[in-house]
């Protein structure tokens, strides 16, 4: 066998495998290995590698066989996985054993049986070459002269008044963020401003019928939404998610004698209290109530409201209150938002009062 | 007449006439409340059912909730709760408590079927409440899966994970995972609120819209995970822990096994 030949060859050299072709080995003393001194661990080392190889293309006639041969509904148990589809674990076991039998016998035969000398290669120097460095001076002095950016004064004065004026529309584009044509909102009203309106009923959201006090017993949460959101929706034929994301409400109902303080008098209908759903700190929707305690936790970054002291925060990273909206009942007796949220919703912005 | 007016000031007419009306109120009283009865047989058992319950309650219950279900320092009142809430607790063996902490925790039932509906009977027979659903409210075989689906992400996956695993509260309280939920103890909890869970009343979330919701989770539970180890159907989370520690952990060793000079 021609690998016995190379083993021969180093054993032969010892710690100098010139004849290899190497550069000169480090100055560390060379251990050599099983196979390197004992022929029959050579053929055993062959025979791994030989046997890995064979394995791997015995997996790939098991993928072929599993792709045909297991329907892709049946499920099988297997300890720790738990119920799984069978042809999906068959497919991946085989493939990922074939490839990585392939990986193994590899490395086992370059550990095993490859030459195994240690070799130095020296850094080269960080400065490239004398040579190098002054063929780059050259070629940009000769651009220099060639391009005549020394002698077309006004084309060098031209090109760099240019490069220095373009970065300039990207910052005018930036004015839309607070200026606006007259008569469409400004920016900060499009973020003040949301569907809530005296009046508005508030509609379960996902269910979009009207609620009762009646029907909301203390202890309750739900989620709702502006009534005009969904007539539009279904004027549309798609929901205005800009909307949404400002107008969603979340509804609770406590005992009144457990309300410590509100953000305005009387914004509580028998108990029942409107907030806003979108966190102040960077806008994630919360609906996290626990009803005993009155808090309300936004598991985004654990900013945690007190819903029974005026939405103030007790705890996380929000910088603000959660905005409360005033409700009442209409002459149906259903309940209706008395205005707009007061402050605006969500994140801060810099125009945020 | 005269037999009657000389002995109308024997004692033995008044005990008579006692009985008499005694039998009268009750047997009224029997004819009339059968009627409403019948609509909430679930919820008010009959009179011995109640007796049971009471004694249950005065020997096990009594301690924190007090002696008239007033509640006390230690538990809140069961006036009001309905038979709902005393089923839910009582059958997934949060009520009694082991020991008092954040939360009731869910464990083997102490109290028997007929134990738990004496119970569930007698405070439901202290004060109006819930009712325990009928086979006909947890019957979702009809309901439409992706509207729960709908309903379960707007109102319950905040706490309770978009695929009903659980999730953390505040201050080490936790929403427990729905994997092992029955469709019952699903419909009271929604109904009844326990501990931190808000109510979801029938008149926000009507018994059609629970129903779908009990449907989504039915369908949750019975997914099966194709690929296996689903590692908690936590997403992203979980997922990059196994890559960090058990992914890495494996590369590093077959680094160092690539890396080892052979001997």
């Amino acid at each position: 066998m021609s690998d016995l030949s190379t083993h021969e060859a180093a054993n032969s050299h010892g710690n100098e495998p010139v004849a290899l072709g190497y550069s000169p080995v480090a100055d560390i003393p060379h251990a050599l290995r099983l196979t390197d001194t004992d022929p029959r661990a050579a053929r055993r080392a062959e025979r791994q590698v030989a046997t890995m190889f064979l394995l791997s293309m015995l997996m790939v006639v098991l993928f072929a066989v599993a792709y045909i041969g297991i329907d892709k509904s049946t499920l099988i148990f297997i300890p720790v996985l738990g119920t799984v589809g069978a042809s999906t674990v068959a497919l991946s076991v085989t493939m990922g054993t074939a490839i990585f039998l392939i990986g193994t016998g590899a490395i086992q035969w370059a550990k095993k049986l490859m030459p195994d000398v240690e070799v130095v290669q020296d850094r080269h120097d960080l400065v490239s070459a004398k040579e190098d460095t002054e063929e780059a001076a050259a070629n940009y002095q000769r651009g220099k002269v060639e391009s005549g950016f020394g002698q077309y004064t006004i084309i060098r004065r031209t090109l760099l008044g240019a490069l220095a004026l373009f970065p300039i529309p990207l910052v005018i584009a930036l004015r839309d963020l607070w200026v606006t044509p007259a008569g469409s909102p400004s920016p900060d009203e499009i973020l003040s401003k949301t569907l809530w309106k005296a009046g508005e009923r508030i509609l379960i959201a996902g269910t979009e019928v009207p609620i009762k006090p009646q029907d909301f017993p203390v202890g309750s949460l739900i989620s709702a939404v502006p009534a005009t959101f969904v007539e539009d929706e279904e004027a549309t034929g798609q929901p205005d998610l800009n909307q949404l994301t400002k107008a969603a409400l979340i509804l609770v109902r406590m005992d009144p004698a457990e309300i410590v303080a509100q953000q305005g008098d009387g914004w509580d209908y028998q108990g029942i209290l409107a907030y806003s759903k979108i966190c102040t700190h960077v806008g994630c929707p919360i609906a996290l109530y626990e009803q005993r305690t009155h808090h309300l936790l936004c598991p985004c970054h654990q900013s945690t409201f007190d819903l029974a002291d005026a939405g103030n925060v007790i705890f996380g990273p929000a910088a603000r209150r959660m905005p409360q909206l005033p409700i009442g009942v209409d002459e149906e007796g259903f309940l209706i938002a008395k205005s707009d949220f007061q402050q605006p919703v969500g994140p801060s912005f810099w125009e945020r009062a | 007449m005269k037999f009657l007016s000389t002995r109308r000031r024997n004692p033995l007419v008044l005990a008579g006439l006692l009985m008499a009306a005694l039998v009268t109120v009750g047997g009224g009283y029997t004819v009339a409340s059968s009627v409403s009865q019948a609509e909430a047989a679930a919820t008010v058992g009959d009179q011995t059912q109640i007796e049971t319950g009471q004694k249950l309650y005065l020997e096990g219950c009594s301690s924190c909730h007090g002696l008239a279900a007033q509640g006390t320092n230690n538990g809140p009142t069961l006036l009001g709760v309905g038979a709902a809430a005393v089923d839910f607790q009582v059958s997934s063996g949060r009520m009694p408590l082991a020991a008092t902490g954040v939360q009731a925790i869910a464990k083997k039932a102490i109290y028997n079927e007929e134990e738990t509906a004496a119970l569930a009977a007698y405070v439901a027979s202290l004060a109006p409440g819930p009712a325990i659903p009928s086979a006909e409210d947890i019957d979702f075989a009809d309901a439409n899966v992706a509207e729960g689906g709908v309903l379960f992400r707007t109102n319950c996956a905040q706490c309770h994970q978009a695929a009903g695993q659980g999730g953390a509260l505040t201050n080490g309280k936790w929403a427990p995972n729905l994997m092992e939920a029955t469709p019952k103890e699903i419909y009271e909890a929604m109904l009844t609120g326990p501990q931190s869970m808000p109510v979801f009343a029938n008149g926000v979330l009507p018994t059609d819209r629970k129903q779908e919701i009990i449907a989504y989770l039915d369908a949750l539970q019975k997914a099966p995970s194709p690929g296996g180890m689903d590692l908690g159907r936590l997403g992203p989370v979980t997922e990059g822990l196994f890559l960090w520690t058990i992914v890495f952990a494996a590369l590093i060793g077959a680094a160092i096994w690539i890396g080892i000079k052979a001997r």
